[in-house]
C-alpha cells in the first residue's frame, strides 16, 4: 500500500475513529461537514481536475435533493432506491448540460452554467404545486429510513454520511490515478496539446462533467435524507458559490483539498458568528488572506511544500 | 402562616446538640445537593434564531429589539421559576441549512432548554425536522400556515403569533362588504403569495364575492407596468402582497397606472414593514386599505398595557424607534416575540420546568393552553391557542392611510379566524 492510499485510508479510518470520540456539537458537524464535502469532490472533479469553472453547480445538488424527495413524497419508493433515483437525475441534468454547456468555454461557460442553475431553481419555484416552491418540503423521519435503520439518529446519520464521503473520496482517489483523470488534468493545463494528442477532449470534458454532476447529486439526496428537508435555497446561486470556495480554500486539484476547505469554512463561519455579528466580515479577510498567502490552497501548500506526489 | 412566640426561648442542652447536630449534617452534605442547587439557580437559556443577515436582516432587527424587552420585563419581574432568562442569540443568515445548524448549536453546545424566534417559512421549515430530532422545543414567530396544516411536528409551536391563514380569511367579510365584491389580486410568485391567493379567493367566494383575475409576478421583478393592464376593468377591489425591495417601485407605477381613478386598494402590511409611510411614491396609497398584525401606530384608544409595551420596546408614536424617526419598526409581526416569550414563561411554569429532561411536559403544559388575556402578556390582543395544531388565533386589525398615518378602521373577531384542524399534533409521538 502506498504512502498515498494510507493517507486517504488514514482519513477514513480516522473519522470512523471520531464517531466514537466526539461531543454531540462536534459530531453533527462532521456529519454535515461530510455530506457537503462530497459536494466539493463532485465540484473539484470538474473544477480542480479538468478545469471547468462551473457557476452553476447548484443544478446538481439540487437535482439530488429534489430527486430524492420527490420520490419519497409522491411515492411509495423507500429511501434508497429514491436516492439512487436522486443520482440519475443528477447525472441526466448533467449530461444533457455537459452536451450544450461544453460548446462553450471559459467565461462563456460559467456564464451559461449559471444560466442553466437559475432555470433549474425557477423551475422548482414554477412548480410549486409539487415542490413547495421556496418554502420547500420536510421528508418524513418515516421516509428516512434504510435498513431499518433511522437516518435521523446521530449515529445512524454519521455513518452514513461517513459511508458516503469514504466511497466517494476513494473513487475521487482512484480516478485521478487513471489514465481518465490524468487527461482530465491534461485539458485543464492545456486542451488544445491534449487534442493534438489524440484525445477527444469534448467527451473527457463531458465525462468529467456527468461524473461531478452526480456526486453533487449524491449530496444533495443524501443532504435531504439525513436532514429531512429539500428547499430551494440549495438551487440558489450562493449553493454554486460554496464548493467553488470550498475547493478554492482546500486545494483544488487535490483529492482532500475540498474537504479541508469545506471543515474550514464551516467553523470559520461557526466560530466567528459566535464572535461577531459582522462574521461575513472575518470570513472575507480570511478568504483574502488565504488567496494572497496561499493561492493553491491547504491541500495545494501542502502539497508544494512537503508532498510533492499528493494527488 | 404561624406567627411568631413572644416567649423566651431556653437553650437547652438537648436544643444545644440537635443545633450542633444539624449544622454537623448541613457541612457533610453530599455533592449532589449543591448540585442541585447550582442548576435551579442557573438561569433558563433561550436560543434565539435570529435574521440578523439576508432576506430577513429587517424583521430580525426588531425582533432582536422585542426579544430583549421581553427577556429584560421578565428578569426584572423575577425570571422564569425564580431563575433568570439568558438569550443565546445566533444568525441563521435567513437560509434554512444554517438554521437547522444554529438549532443543533443551541442544543449540544449552548444548552439551550428552548430555541425561539424564526420567522421565514423555509427556515422554519428547514430548522423544524432537527428540533424534533433533537427533541428541543422550536418556538417559531413565523406567521406562516406550515404550523397548522400539518407538515412540522410535535415539538414546533406558534403561540405568539396568527398564521397567514386565518388573516386572510378574517380580511374577506371587511372586503366584501366595505369595499366591493370583485377582487383582482396581485402577489409574489412564491409560497407566500400563493396562501394568500389560495385562502382569499376561497374566503371571497364564502362572502358572496369574486376574485376576478389572479396575477402572479415573479419575485425577481423590478418593473410592473406590464402586469396591470391584466387588472380586469370592472375590479372593484385590487388585493396586493408584494414584497421586497421592489415594493416603492411597484406603488409608484400603480399611481401613474391608474391616477385619480383607482379601485379601492387593500394590501398586507407586510409589503410596507420597516418602510416609512413617508417615503416619496407612497403618497398613491392615501385612503387605502391594509392589514395589519399589531397597528403601527399608536391609536387613540390605545389600552394602557399596549403604551408600557411600546415604550419597552422602544417605539415612538409612529412606530419608528425613539432613538431614530427613519428607523420604522416591524409592528405588525415583532409583537409576536413578546407574547411567545410570555407563553414560554407561563408553560415553564405550568409544567414545574427544572431543566432539559422537562421539554416534554414544557410541549404539554402549551399543548394544555387555551384562552390567553389581553394584557401586557398579550398586547395585541386576546387570544385562542389550539393544543392540537400548535397555533394561536387572534383579532386581526384593518387600518386605513389617513395623512400618510394608519389608522384602525376595523378589527376582525378571533372567531373571524378560525378554521377546522387540519392535524393533532398530541396525538404523535414526541
Amino acid at each position: 500500500m502506498s504512502r498515498i492510499v494510507a493517507l486517504h485510508l488514514g482519513l477514513v479510518a480516522l473519522l470512523l475513529a471520531l464517531n466514537f470520540l466526539l461531543p454531540a456539537y462536534t459530531h453533527g458537524n462532521i456529519a454535515r461537514i461530510m455530506v457537503l464535502a462530497v459536494y466539493a469532490i463532485g465540484y473539484n472533479i470538474a473544477f480542480g481536475y479538468t478545469g471547468l469553472l462551473s457557476l452553476g453547480h447548484a443544478m446538481f445538488f439540487a437535482a439530488g435533493m429534489y430527486g430524492t424527495g420527490l420520490i419519497l413524497r409522491f411515492s411509495e419508493l423507500s429511501a434508497l432506491p429514491a436516492w439512487g433515483v436522486g443520482l440519475a437525475c443528477g447525472a441526466g441534468l448533467a449530461l444533457a448540460v455537459g452536451l450544450l454547456a461544453l460548446r462553450t468555454a471559459g467565461v462563456a461557460f460559467m456564464i451559461v452554467t449559471l444560466m442553466f442553475s437559475q432555470a433549474v431553481y425557477l423551475i422548482i419555484l414554477y412548480f410549486g404545486a409539487f415542490t413547495r416552491g421556496d418554502e420547500g418540503f420536510v421528508i418524513e423521519a418515516a421516509d428516512r429510513m434504510i435498513w431499518g435503520l433511522d437516518l435521523g439518529q446521530p449515529q445512524v446519520r454519521y455513518l452514513a454520511a461517513w459511508a458516503l464521503f469514504s466511497v466517494v473520496l476513494l473513487i475521487s482517489l482512484r480516478l485521478v490515478r487513471r489514465p481518465a483523470g490524468r487527461v482530465f488534468v491534461a485539458i485543464r493545463e492545456n486542451e488544445l496539446r491534449a487534442r493534438l494528442l489524440g484525445y477527444d477532449t469534448f467527451r473527457y470534458k463531458l465525462l468529467a462533467l456527468v461524473i461531478s454532476g452526480t456526486i453533487s447529486a449524491a449530496s444533495g439526496g443524501a443532504y435531504a435524507l439525513l436532514f429531512g428537508y429539500a428547499g430551494a435555497s440549495f438551487a440558489t446561486v450562493q449553493y454554486s458559490i460554496f464548493p467553488l470556495l470550498w475547493v478554492l480554500l482546500g486545494g483544488a486539484g487535490t483529492v482532500l483539498g475540498p474537504f479541508l476547505g469545506t471543515l474550514f469554512m464551516f467553523y470559520l463561519i461557526d466560530i466567528a458568528s459566535g464572535l461577531t455579528e459582522a462574521y461575513m466580515l472575518i470570513a472575507g479577510l480570511a478568504l483574502i488572506g488565504l488567496t494572497l498567502f496561499a493561492p493553491q490552497g491547504i491541500a495545494g501548500v501542502i502539497r508544494a511544500r512537503l508532498w510533492k506526489d499528493l494527488p | 402562616m404561624t406567627k411568631s412566640t413572644d416567649h423566651p426561648v431556653s437553650t437547652s442542652r438537648r436544643t444545644a446538640l440537635k443545633t450542633l447536630g444539624a449544622v454537623g449534617a448541613a457541612a457533610t452534605l453530599p455533592l449532589w445537593s449543591r448540585y442541585a442547587q447550582a442548576q435551579t439557580s442557573e438561569p433558563i437559556r433561550i436560543g434565539f434564531q435570529k435574521h440578523a443577515t439576508g432576506i430577513g436582516a429587517a424583521y430580525g432587527r426588531w425582533y432582536e429589539r422585542t426579544t430583549d424587552a421581553a427577556v429584560a420585563k421578565i428578569n426584572a419581574e423575577g425570571g422564569i421559576n425564580g431563575r433568570m432568562v439568558e438569550l443565546v442569540t445566533e444568525d441563521d443568515g435567513t437560509d434554512p441549512k444554517r438554521g437547522a445548524e444554529v438549532l443543533e448549536k443551541f442544543a449540544n453546545q449552548s444548552k439551550c432548554d428552548v430555541a425561539f424566534g424564526t420567522l421565514y417559512s423555509h427556515v422554519v421549515i428547514g430548522s423544524a425536522p432537527r428540533a424534533a430530532e433533537l427533541k428541543l422545543p422550536y418556538f417559531v414567530v413565523s406567521e406562516g400556515h406550515h404550523v397548522a396544516s400539518g407538515i412540522l411536528n410535535r415539538w414546533t409551536v406558534q403561540p405568539g403569533i396568527t398564521d397567514v391563514k386565518s388573516q386572510v380569511q378574517a380580511m374577506a367579510p371587511f372586503v366584501s362588504k366595505t369595499l366591493g365584491k370583485k377582487v383582482t389580486m396581485i402577489y409574489p410568485d412564491f409560497a407566500f403569495g400563493y396562501d394568500h391567493r389560495d385562502n382569499f379567493s376561497a374566503a371571497m367566494k364564502a362572502q358572496g364575492g369574486e376574485v376576478l383575475e389572479m396575477i402572479a409576478v415573479p419575485p425577481t421583478e423590478t418593473s410592473f407596468t406590464k402586469y396591470f393592464p391584466k387588472i380586469p376593468r370592472d375590479t372593484e377591489v385590487l388585493y396586493h402582497v408584494m414584497v421586497g425591495p421592489a415594493v416603492l417601485t411597484f406603488v409608484k407605477e400603480l399611481g401613474e397606472f391608474f391616477g385619480p381613478n383607482r379601485p379601492e386598494l387593500f394590501g398586507f402590511i407586510d409589503s410596507l414593514e420597516a418602510v416609512d409611510m413617508a417615503s416619496p411614491g407612497l403618497e398613491f396609497l392615501e385612503g387605502t386599505y391594509f392589514w395589519e398584525g399589531m397597528p403601527r401606530y399608536l391609536q387613540p384608544d390605545t389600552p394602557d398595557y399596549v403604551k408600557t409595551y411600546r415604550d419597552a420596546v422602544g417605539i415612538d408614536a409612529n412606530g419608528a424607534s425613539v432613538n431614530d424617526a427613519k428607523d420604522v419598526s416591524t409592528a405588525a409581526h415583532m409583537f409576536g416575540c413578546w407574547e411567545t416569550l410570555h407563553v414560554i414563561k407561563a408553560g415553564m411554569e405550568a409544567s414545574g420546568y427544572v431543566g432539559p429532561k422537562d421539554r416534554q411536559k414544557l410541549i404539554e403544559a402549551v399543548e394544555a393552553m387555551s384562552v390567553m388575556p389581553a394584557g401586557l402578556a398579550h398586547p395585541q390582543g386576546g387570544k385562542l391557542f389550539n393544543g392540537k395544531t400548535h397555533q394561536v388565533f387572534g383579532p386581526q386589525y384593518i387600518s386605513q392611510v389617513e395623512n400618510g398615518k394608519l389608522v384602525v378602521k376595523h378589527t376582525a373577531a378571533i372567531t373571524d379566524t378560525l378554521y377546522a384542524d387540519e392535524v393533532d399534533y398530541t396525538a404523535q409521538s414526541f
